[in-house]
């Protein structure tokens, strides 16, 4: 049908010049790209920490016992706890209910009679706040390491012989201190690839049909080609700058070790814009409005990159079902080929898995969208 | 004289379910002229453009456009088109040398011959001094020729102009005019679509669409010389010309008639063939003329006559009664001004409107019409000045006056997704009736708008008429003293605009005061004083006839409205000088 060059480079750079000096005089765009990383990067470094920290608990003291008054001081003396004395039931359970505290800690006040009666169990009683799972089995596995190691030292203590319990070493690799900031950091880099990717494209196409200067164009000799190029070019570029400038901060505000190779690092990225950008594209040319795009982008694009790419939820974990649809989350390859380039350098397996399947998802989405788009409105 | 454009039984439908949005149209365009394609919003305008410019392929038939197939020679075509949509293409970030630079990039104009378009354009266009403005910070008029020179680049054979007169000033209108004429002195052949029919008279040529279809092809001469002998004026009329205009309507003899001014135009049945006068009662001067037929006249023709003079609303509307002492200031605003920033939107506007009049604000897209009004309807508050309807101060009682006052735009404020009923029910609960009284009035309005068989039909699925109608009934659901109208029948037919006019004039008889905005200049005259609007200001207040008469000048000794806006804008203009943006 069409008889001219599919590209004319003239067209092109002028189509690109154009797309460009929207972006700069778009204050929005910039945000995009520029201010949201780094508040995301903030927001994931300091405020998203899986770590947990001294958790604030109730401690009810009703033995008067020495046994007990021992155990409650060793709580206090534990890393994990903040506990607040009471000796009212009712006041802790008042402010178990405020979320003042996480859990309550009853001795009873059988504790030390219990705790003389060979053979018996823990005499303890726990009651953690249920409407926040990991911290309820944090503060009851913490509660229970705690009271394991105080019994075991106080039968030290007595003389009394037990078997010596396991010794278990823990030894982490590749993020020997076990921060979740070297975990997360990385990943948000997949979630604010995302959101430059296909949020910000979602806008472009849909813009341009909105303000009818889709038609005016439609209407010069521009190609399919360089229509769809025009789009993709200035996003790709706007898309690396914003990760370096996520890299840097990785690096040298939240010092998370990077351990792999930029090259790599870029040829990975522009795989996973290839995926986004296909789809925000693909969002913006079939909606042709702003609005339902950048819906569509949200729920297509950001939320699956944020819950099933492994970024925060761990995918061996979730149900085979869910864990089936993760296979096609393009940011799942991501995350993984970002997390072994950032902590462990190199693993040739893992990548080259990732690479692959990047390299599919992003021939997919952008080979949809150039089907989609048409020279024509109908 | 060849044809630039066939059409052959172009039909168009988005969905094999929906109605067609163009049905079976054949019409030849001919070469080296300017070819209006006119009709109201919805005839199908658009898509045939569309069509023209092989954005669409068509359902059936076929197009030629400059001898080729628009779809299958896209290349061809695109080199000898210049297409013009509505909102002129222009990016509103990119400055006018950037917007003149991509489309001289995108059509190939380089070299030497870049150089020569951008001087020759520039200075055609008058926008030299502006090369380094946003587009998107320029006047209506300018983006206009903006657009117009963006698609002149690369020199094409056909121009397709896309309602190009919409949103922008009479003077600008004119100005485009002028140089779109001057191309096709060049041997340009031009399709300027607009839902004007004034504007259509001066084409040497058109397609007058309605509802899809192809209702007449040929020159507006011709059309409008069907009618001769046809259109009348009632002149020289004493007492209440509304009145005159609605026993005129039921004279047997009569088609179609409107207010002019002070006077009443009709169109007869029949040539030479009019109503006897005395029962029109229209005063002992009154005198029949005879007057040059209009488009407008053959069009309602075409259509089947004019809806008639009654109104149903007015008989069931209560008589507004208004305390004496504000009856001379139903609606007063008092030196208005409203700035955004550092633009004065509104600029020491003051009227007084008194009880059963009405009142129209005529000017341009961006004049301030909008915002001078929306601080009388209490929706914005103005930097400084007052205004109270009904006597109440607006900036201290907003909610107090807003139930006095019934208001409807141009986009009807209908929910769309709601069925009629349920829109009733909405309006009448936000005035506050329920109960046996919410009740009443909705069945009341149902039964004067004929909205029986559609209660349960979302607007949406409504025609235009219907849609008017019901937006009409929601706004007065509490009978208000004031009606607010917001370009009401901008895009209309002449038909359905006439049954709307009919109900207005019709509540104004009972007492109710109107205000409305238009920037169509047929619209001013069924109006009892306009009020000129033009970059804020308030420049001239009078009577349809008085404002014509005091522009009226030796070259023009009998302006039309769009004249005479014209000559009293130039004559404020160099009084006062305006300060250049």
């Amino acid at each position: 049908m069409s008889r001219s060059p599919s590209v004319s480079w003239r067209r092109l750079a002028a189509l690109c010049r154009k797309e460009s000096y929207q972006i700069v005089r778009d204050p929005s765009s910039i945000v995009i790209a520029f201010a949201l990383p780094v508040i995301l990067l903030m927001i994931f470094g300091y405020g998203v920490n899986l770590d947990a920290a001294r958790v604030r608990i109730g401690v009810l003291n009703e033995d008067s016992g020495p046994d007990a008054a021992l155990f409650a001081a060793a709580l206090g003396a534990s890393p994990y706890f903040e506990p607040h004395p009471s000796t009212s039931r009712a006041e802790l359970t008042d402010w178990l209910i405020a979320g003042r505290i996480r859990g309550i800690v009853i001795l009873p006040s059988d504790f030390g009679a219990r705790l003389a009666r060979p053979g018996s169990t823990a005499p303890l009683e726990l009651i953690a706040d249920g409407a926040e799972p990991n911290t309820a089995s944090f503060v009851a596995a913490y509660v229970g390491g705690a009271w394991q190691s105080w019994a075991r030292q106080r039968a030290l203590d007595k003389g009394v012989a037990v078997a010596p319990p396991i010794d278990l070493i823990a030894r982490y690799w590749f993020n020997p201190a076990a921060l979740s900031r070297n975990f997360i950091v990385p990943g948000s880099i997949a979630i604010i690839m995302t959101i430059i990717g296909a949020l910000l494209t979602s806008l472009v196409i849909a813009r341009e049909w909105e303000r009818g200067t889709m038609e005016a164009l439609l209407s010069t000799p521009v190609t399919r080609t360089e229509l769809l190029l025009s789009k993709i070019l200035p996003y790709y570029v706007l898309g690396i700058l914003s990760m370096l400038i996520c890299l840097a901060i990785a690096v040298f505000i939240f010092g998370v070790p990077f351990r792999g190779s930029l090259a790599l690092l870029i040829l990975f990225t522009s795989l996973f814009l290839g995926s986004a950008l296909g789809l925000g594209l693909l969002l913006s040319t079939v909606m042709r409005n702003q609005f339902n795009a950048a819906q569509a982008a949200l729920n297509a694009a950001f939320l699956p990159a944020m819950m099933l790419s492994g970024f925060v939820y761990e995918i061996a974990s979730m149900p085979a079902p869910i864990r089936a649809v993760t296979y096609i989350i393009p940011a799942r390859y991501f995350i993984s080929a970002l997390q072994t380039l950032f902590q462990a350098g190199f693993v040739g397996r893992i990548l080259l898995e990732d690479f692959l399947f990047l390299v599919v998802s992003a021939a997919f989405f952008l080979g949809l969208t150039a089907l989609q788009t048409r020279r024509r409105l109908d | 004289m060849s044809n630039s454009i066939e059409l052959a039984g172009v039909t168009h439908r988005f969905a094999a379910t929906t109605a067609a949005a163009l049905e079976n149209v054949s019409a030849a365009i001919p070469a080296g002229c300017i070819t209006g394609l006119v009709g109201p919003d919805g005839a199908g305008k658009t898509t045939l453009m569309r069509l023209m410019a092989g954005l669409l392929r068509p359902s059936a038939g076929t197009l030629t456009v400059g001898g080729v197939n628009p779809v299958a020679a896209g290349d061809e075509l695109r080199a000898m088109l210049g297409y013009m949509p509505q909102k002129f293409g222009l990016y509103e970030d990119l400055t006018v040398q950037e917007n003149l630079d991509l489309y001289a990039d995108l059509r190939g104009v380089l070299g030497a011959q870049r150089t020569a378009s951008f001087t020759r354009l520039l200075s055609f266009t008058d926008l030299a001094a502006f090369t380094e403005r946003p587009a998107g910070k320029l006047s209506g008029g300018m983006k206009q020729k903006l657009g117009l020179a963006c698609v002149l680049l690369g020199r094409p054979k056909i121009l397709l102009l896309d309602e190009p007169s919409v949103g922008v000033d009479p003077i600008s209108r004119r100005e485009l005019w002028r140089m779109v004429t001057a191309l096709t002195a060049d041997g340009l052949s031009v399709v300027w679509s607009t839902s004007y029919l004034d504007e259509a008279e001066r084409c040497s040529h058109i397609l007058l669409m309605n509802a899809g279809r192809l209702a007449y092809a040929g020159p507006p001469g011709a059309l409008a010389a069907r009618m001769a002998g046809r259109s009348l004026q009632v002149a020289a009329i004493t007492g209440n010309r509304r009145a005159v205009l609605v026993r005129a309507l039921h004279a047997r003899e009569v088609m179609d008639g409107v207010i002019q001014g002070s006077r009443v135009r009709i169109v007869l049945r029949e040539a030479g063939v009019a109503p006897a006068l005395a029962p029109l009662e229209a005063g002992p001067d009154a005198r029949l003329e005879v007057v040059a037929p209009r488009l407008e006249d053959a069009f309602i023709d075409i259509l089947g006559g004019g809806p008639g003079g009654d109104s149903a609303l007015a008989e069931v509307m209560p008589r507004v009664t208004v305390d004496p002492a504000i009856a001379r200031t139903v609606i007063h605003a008092d030196s208005l001004t409203k700035r955004f920033g550092t633009f004065t939107a509104a600029d020491h506007v003051t009227f007084e409107v008194p009880q059963g009049e009405i009142f129209g604000l005529l000017g341009p897209n961006g004049a301030g019409k909008s915002t001078t009004f929306k601080m009388l309807c209490g929706l914005l508050v103005p930097t400084a000045g007052a205004a109270s309807v009904m006597g109440i101060d607006l900036r201290r009682h907003a909610a107090r006056a807003r139930q006095r006052l019934g208001y409807m735009s141009q986009k009807f404020s209908l929910y769309g997704n709601l069925t009629v009923s349920q829109n009733l029910n909405f309006f009448a609960g936000i005035y506050g009736l329920d109960g046996a009284t919410r009740a009443a009035k909705i069945r009341e309005m149902v039964d004067t708008f004929a909205l029986g068989p559609y209660v349960e039909v979302t607007p949406d699925a409504l025609s235009l008429g219907f849609k008017q109608r019901l937006a009409l009934a929601c706004a007065l659901m509490h009978d208000p003293a004031v009606l607010f109208l917001d370009e009401p029948t901008s895009g209309v037919d002449p038909v359905t605009r006439r049954e709307f006019w009919a109900h207005i004039n019709g509540v104004v008889q009972k007492g109710v005061t109107v205000m409305v905005t238009t920037h169509f200049m047929d619209e001013a005259e069924y109006c009892d004083r306009i009020g000129l609007v033009y970059r804020g200001q308030l420049i001239a207040v009078g009577a349809p006839d008085e404002l014509k008469r005091d522009a009226a000048s030796a070259e023009v000794p009998d302006p039309s409205m769009e004249e005479a806006f014209i000559a009293l804008v130039e004559r404020h203009d160099t009084e006062a000088p305006a300060v250049a943006a």
